[in-house]
């Protein structure tokens, strides 16, 4: 009951959205009940996940691997939860930072179709059904993407649609291909099956994977549709990208390759790991001749993403362990960056850093808390950002990955200099002519902000017990023996 | 599109498919047919009816916005999915009544043909919405 609840949920609430069309007041408050109990459903989830170690759920009463399962482990609780509070957040950010022409044609019930793909994936224990979830994830973010129907926001929408589409093709290939090979797609039944497969012909299945999946997560070299995109729709709409899409596609890498390719996977390895670094590279260096606030903030997700990857890189539990430290971090750290930013561009009237100015006297708490953010993006200690590339590098060093540290560590300083960048042009800048003070910040804008601050600071506080956590997740991820006797497969 | 001989034969086929595409519907569960291909033959009677009179008037003979249509049919879906859960089985699991029905038998009605009739009500009010948006264009 608990694992589909996060699907029905946000499902019901865009379906009644739909039946009271006209009623913009009414979809904002169903979605706001349905966010909220989403998040007390996913909080109870990861309980009771906690406890058990796994959930599993035979859609329509069918065993696997003939039916569909729902499994839930530590690692995709976490990850619904974290889509439940994003939920909830922007919910909140989009009930003054989305215009009324937006919201009347629809806002609303995609936010929620977006959330119900994106739990599916989370939570799907069956390939092809999270090429299902991916799909309705991609539609609503596709209409999102394009709704308001403004000429650089089709430019856009093109290029993140027509990539998308791509990557869509690819892993339907690589399902079909894994489907002739195992002649199932149960992710258990399939790790099973691949373990008496030998390694070399698993190669090309899993370039394909992480091809189609490397596109969605913008991942190096297929990553040129998110700065050109994401800075297009309302910042609000970016937000919820930023911090739910790549990192489904981060999600299902680390899935795949630690459960269905959990033998044999050593000789894709380097790849991923040699791309994990061009990714952090191509990201931060796109980002120096930027001057856009949103594009700006559009090249660093890329090159954080090549942070992530070194989890399914190295395929170590404290490499793992360190992936989703760092997944939960930038999902909280990513967002409150493009919350700020929305502000700051409301506040100036423009997102282009050469026109903004004295942010600092016009809104000291929105400075403090885009400092808190961008330096945990950084990595300044000791907020999490730093705790995150610690574990990160600690587990490279014990690789003896050198050269992968060296990259990590010039990328987070390149990093810290576009965060000052930022600081120097919108907020201590002063204006060239005084400018009449602008009115106080709405509530619902700056409420979601001092929320993702305040849980940035607290994963500060508690990261100890919290890093405990994630090696608990990572070690359950790679142990495919536990999910697959959780599954229960009737063979 | 202002034809005569169109808007005689739009006004008697549109309900003949609408009965047809009903058809499809109820037939689905065990013969070629189902929500999905009755939800497309219904959007084409209203299509066929938007051709004739225009997006106006068929507005008014459909009555709702089609994208409630939509959302009703999605809540009709997720109802039967709840259904087999008082049960209590998993999400989406069947259940089925074997009432006994005058003049027809036995009755034979379960909680697939409802998710069906969900889906029949979203590709139906999709597929119109989508005639709906290229006629206004």
């Amino acid at each position: 009951m608990l694992l589909v609840l996060p699907i029905i949920i946000p499902l019901v609430i865009a379906a009644s959205c739909l039946i009271a069309l006209r009623r913009i007041v009414l979809h904002q408050f169903l979605t706001l009940a349905g966010c909220i109990v989403l998040l007390a459903n996913a909080a109870l989830l990861f309980m009771r996940v906690r406890h058990a170690g796994y959930i599993v759920l035979p859609i329509g009463s069918w065993p696997a691997p003939f039916g569909i399962v729902f499994v839930c482990d530590v690692f995709s609780a976490m990850m619904v939860f974290m889509t439940a509070l994003i939920g909830l957040l922007i919910a909140i950010y989009s009930i003054a930072g989305v215009d009324a022409a937006r919201k009347a044609h629809g806002f609303y019930p995609l936010v929620n179709i977006l959330l119900v793909g994106v739990n599916g994936a989370f939570l799907t224990g069956d390939l092809f059904n999270l090429y299902v979830w991916f799909e309705v994830l991609l539609i609503a973010s596709f209409v999102l993407m394009s709704l308001g129907g403004e000429r650089r926001q089709m430019a856009g929408a093109i290029k993140y649609v027509t990539l998308n589409l791509m990557s869509s093709a690819l892993f339907l290939t690589a399902a079909g291909i894994l489907y002739g090979k195992a002649g199932t797609l149960n992710m258990a039944h399939l790790a099973l099956a691949m373990r008496e497969s030998p390694p070399e012909t698993l190669m090309v299945v899993e370039m394909l994977f992480l091809t189609a999946f490397g596109i969605k997560a913008a991942m190096f070299p297929l990553f040129f549709w998110l700065p050109a995109a994401y800075h297009t729709p309302p910042v609000a709409v970016t937000a919820l990208f930023s911090a739910l899409l790549t990192k489904v596609g981060v999600y299902a890498i680390i899935r795949v390759f630690a459960l269905v390719f959990g033998h044999g996977v050593e000789a894709a390895l380097p790849v991923i790991l040699v791309l994990a670094g061009m990714t952090m590279i191509t990201g931060v260096l796109g980002a120096v001749d930027q001057y856009d606030f949103r594009r700006l903030l559009s090249f660093h997700m890329v090159s954080q993403i090549g942070y992530l990857l070194i989890g399914p890189g190295l395929f170590t539990p404290a490499a793992m362990a360190g992936a989703i430290f760092f997944m939960i971090h930038i999902i909280l750290t990513k967002t409150a960056l493009f919350l700020a930013c929305g502000i700051a561009g409301r506040l100036n009237g423009s997102f282009q850093l050469k026109e903004m100015h004295g942010l600092l006297r016009a809104s000291p708490i929105l400075a403090a808390l885009f400092l808190i953010a961008a330096g945990s993006l950084a990595g300044v200690p000791p907020l999490p950002g730093f705790f995150a590339k610690l574990f990160l590098l600690l587990a490279a060093f014990s690789e003896g990955r050198y050269a992968l540290a060296a990259v990590a560590l010039a990328v987070s300083f390149l990093t810290f200099f576009s965060m000052l960048k930022i600081w120097n042009e919108a907020f201590w800048k002063t204006a060239p002519q005084p400018v009449a003070p602008a009115g106080p910040i709405p509530f619902s804008l700056l409420s979601p902000l001092v929320v993702l601050c305040a849980l940035i600071l607290l994963l500060t506080l508690f990261g100890h017990p919290f890093h405990e956590v994630c090696r608990t997740a990572a070690a359950q991820l790679l142990n495919s023996d536990g999910y697959i006797a959780a599954v229960r497969l009737q063979l | 599109m202002n034809s005569l001989i169109l808007q005689i034969a739009a006004r008697y086929l549109h309900p003949l498919l609408l009965l047809y595409s009903w058809f499809l519907l109820l037939s689905g569960h065990n013969d070629p047919g189902g929500g999905f291909t009755g939800g497309l033959v219904a959007a084409a009677s209203f299509a066929l009816y938007m051709i004739a009179y225009g997006v106006e008037q068929t507005r008014r003979a459909l009555r709702v916005d089609p994208l409630q249509l939509a959302g009703a049919g999605l809540l009709i879906a997720v109802l039967s999915g709840l259904l087999g859960m008082f049960r209590p089985a998993a999400f989406l699991t069947g259940v089925w009544i074997a009432a006994p029905f005058p003049v027809w038998g036995v009755l034979d009605a379960g909680t697939p043909m409802l998710f069906d009739l969900g889906v029949y009500l979203v590709v139906m009010g999709v597929s119109i919405k989508l005639v709906f948006t290229f006629a206004e264009d």
